[in-house]
């Protein structure tokens, strides 16, 4: 299960950069056409603007899960 | 019953009734977008001043997490009961501020005041709900924790039922202009009586006994945020708690309570009083099940409860929706009785003008009813009326509204009833669950910034995300997109979180030093 948790960290690595990525690519695509409004270009940056340092977070998240910072999950618990 | 137990009730009782009415402060103001549109954001284009609206509401989400943090701060320092006795006080003075501003038409400033309005709601809905939800389990006994936090998780679905029932009752009292006019604006003047009753009654209670201890002892957190965020140990929880947990529960909420309610209305076109009766009756059958699933969370644990109905709507939101759909789809009824009329009213912004509006009446073989209304500017379509290609502002406006048979009612009810009791799965155990994940010294600041990241960034942009992705699967062979296209957000997070959760949360309290 450990070994899962930490190959997966890397998944959540690079999940954060993609998520951002794709987002970016999507609104330069529907934002590069003449008919893009004000509203639009609003819109595309609020959602960039909040996503950004959540996909920060998962980069650090996935991070901690590749150096084995939850594999002890369990025993810090108790029933 | 003993004394322990009737405090526990009066605690529970103050406290859920101050979040359900921070809940329908926050909820009149989405139930009502449409005619807020209308009011304070004027323009041609309707789907413009709907989304102008939705950003709005979306702004009242996206400010919810860095309320967490300036209330959660002071709810670590200062305590509890005061820190959630303000953000009461906000979120009620801003509510009844924005039912008396005149509409943009007398004050051009109204759209720059509704936006500081509705930041303000946000900021304090973001302090309220952790404190409620700290001050509620720090009272109650270990054992029960999942059951008494529960009665504070049913408050969010009772606020939105009591938003509805206030909004439905007002129209169903007013003629349809006076509501227009006027009426809208009674929902938010009403805030104020019942914000008043609920401050008196939280002034009457003690701080939480665990905080009250932990001062007394001088072991309070001095840097809440610090201790919080910028130590390790705590970050990866909060991380934790946001990708494993409180993403997918927002996501699944809004799906199911709101992005149900935008789609019944905006892709089915059903009649806004049916559908909100429809979704409040659903909601009320449904509401016993936080309860149930906060009890059960303490027999069980709470991670499979939570992460089971996370993959229980990945797999049901399409057939639940699609479902919807087909039942409200018109065009393969037979239609038995067909009238129409036309009105032609001067056009008061251009002198000259006429504005051209084509009522039809349909009525179907199986007792639904539709009015399709098409207006528009007689003068902009004769001038339009060579190009083939006419743009988007002089295209003549078309609504439709559709008035389901009753046979119909408890199909709907129950499809909604279902998507419901996957929030309640999600959300019935949560406060427990991000209450034991964090210390008692900086509990409000840790488990408030995951929970309002989850349900304000990722679950407040549902509606609005859905928007959107409707609108990029738009093609020249299918120009109104996929009604079900919006779903693959929720979706996709509330997938990404099951495997998380499933992966690194633990089915154990964790121990704190």
């Amino acid at each position: 299960m450990n070994s899962i948790k930490k190959y997966l960290g890397a998944v959540w690595m690079l999940l954060g950069p993609a998520a951002i990525a794709f987002l970016i690519w999507q609104a330069s695509l529907k934002l590069a056409s003449p008919k893009a409004t004000m509203d639009e270009w609003l819109q595309w940056c609020i959602i960039i603007f909040i996503f950004t340092p959540v996909a920060i977070g998962m980069v650090i998240f996935g991070w901690y899960a590749w150096n084995n910072e939850y594999n002890h999950i369990e025993d810090e618990s108790e029933s | 019953m003993s004394t322990e137990t009737k405090g526990i009730w009066k605690v529970i009782g103050a406290s859920s009734v101050g979040t359900l009415i921070e809940w329908y402060d926050f909820y009149i103001f989405g139930s009502l977008a449409t005619i807020i549109s209308e009011k304070f954001f004027p323009s041609a284009n309707p789907t413009a001043s709907f989304l102008a609206t939705l950003a709005t509401f979306a702004a009242g989400f996206i400010v919810r997490p860095f309320g967490a943090l300036v209330f959660g701060r002071l709810g670590d320092i200062i305590g509890r009961k005061h820190t959630f006795l303000v953000t009461l006080v906000i979120m009620g003075l801003s509510t009844f501020l924005i039912g008396c501003i005149p509409s943009y038409e007398n004050f051009h400033l109204a759209p720059a005041v509704v936006l500081v309005l509705r930041l303000l709601q946000g900021l304090a809905l973001g302090g309220e709900y952790g404190g409620a939800a700290t001050y509620v389990a720090e009272h109650s006994p270990e054992h029960r924790r999942g059951f008494y936090t529960s009665w504070i998780q049913t408050t969010a679905t009772l606020g939105l039922f009591v938003s509805l029932a206030v909004i439905i009752t007002t129209q169903k009292l007013l003629k349809p202009a006076d509501f227009n006019d006027w009426g809208w604006r009674l929902p938010f003047l009403l805030s104020i009586v019942l914000v008043l009753v609920s401050v008196v009654i939280r002034m009457k209670m003690k701080e939480s006994p665990l905080f009250s201890s932990l001062k007394a002892e001088g072991k309070t957190s001095v840097n809440p945020l610090k201790e919080s965020f910028g130590h390790k140990l705590n970050l990866k929880m909060v991380l934790l708690a946001l990708f494993g947990a409180t993403m997918g529960q927002g996501v699944v909420w809004y799906t199911g309570q709101f992005y149900a309610q935008t789609f019944m209305l905006k892709t089915c076109n059903i009649e806004s009083t049916q559908a909100n009766t429809w979704i409040g009756i659903a909601l009320l059958m449904a509401t016993p099940f936080f309860v149930f699933f906060g009890w059960l969370s303490d027999k069980i644990g709470r991670k499979w409860i939570m992460l089971l109905g996370m993959l229980l709507a990945v797999i049901c939101y399409r057939p639940i929706f699609n479902s919807m759909h087909s039942l409200s789809d018109m065009s393969n009824k037979k239609i038995i009785d067909e009238n129409g009329k036309v009105n032609v009213t001067p056009n008061k912004k251009i002198a000259g003008d006429s504005i051209v509006t084509l009522t039809i009446n349909d009525k179907f073989e199986d007792g639904s009813s539709r009015v399709t209304t098409t207006q528009y500017s007689k003068r902009e379509h004769e001038l339009n009326k060579l190009s083939t290609q006419v743009p988007a502002p002089y295209q003549p406006k078309v609504t439709k509204i559709l008035t389901l048979a009753d046979d119909y009612a408890w199909k709907f009810i129950a499809l909604i009833f279902v998507l419901v009791l996957f929030v309640t799965m999600v959300y019935g155990p949560i406060a427990a669950f991000l209450v034991e994940l964090f210390p008692t010294k900086i509990r409000y600041t840790s488990m408030s910034l995951p929970y309002h990241i989850g349900n304000g960034v990722f679950g407040g942009l549902v509606p609005f995300i859905g928007i959107l992705i409707v609108e990029l699967s738009k093609t020249d062979k299918n120009p109104v997109g996929h009604p079900l296209a919006g779903l693959w957000y929720p979706m996709g997070v509330a997938a990404v979180c099951f495997i998380i959760g499933a992966v690194y949360l633990s089915n154990k309290k964790p121990k704190h030093e």
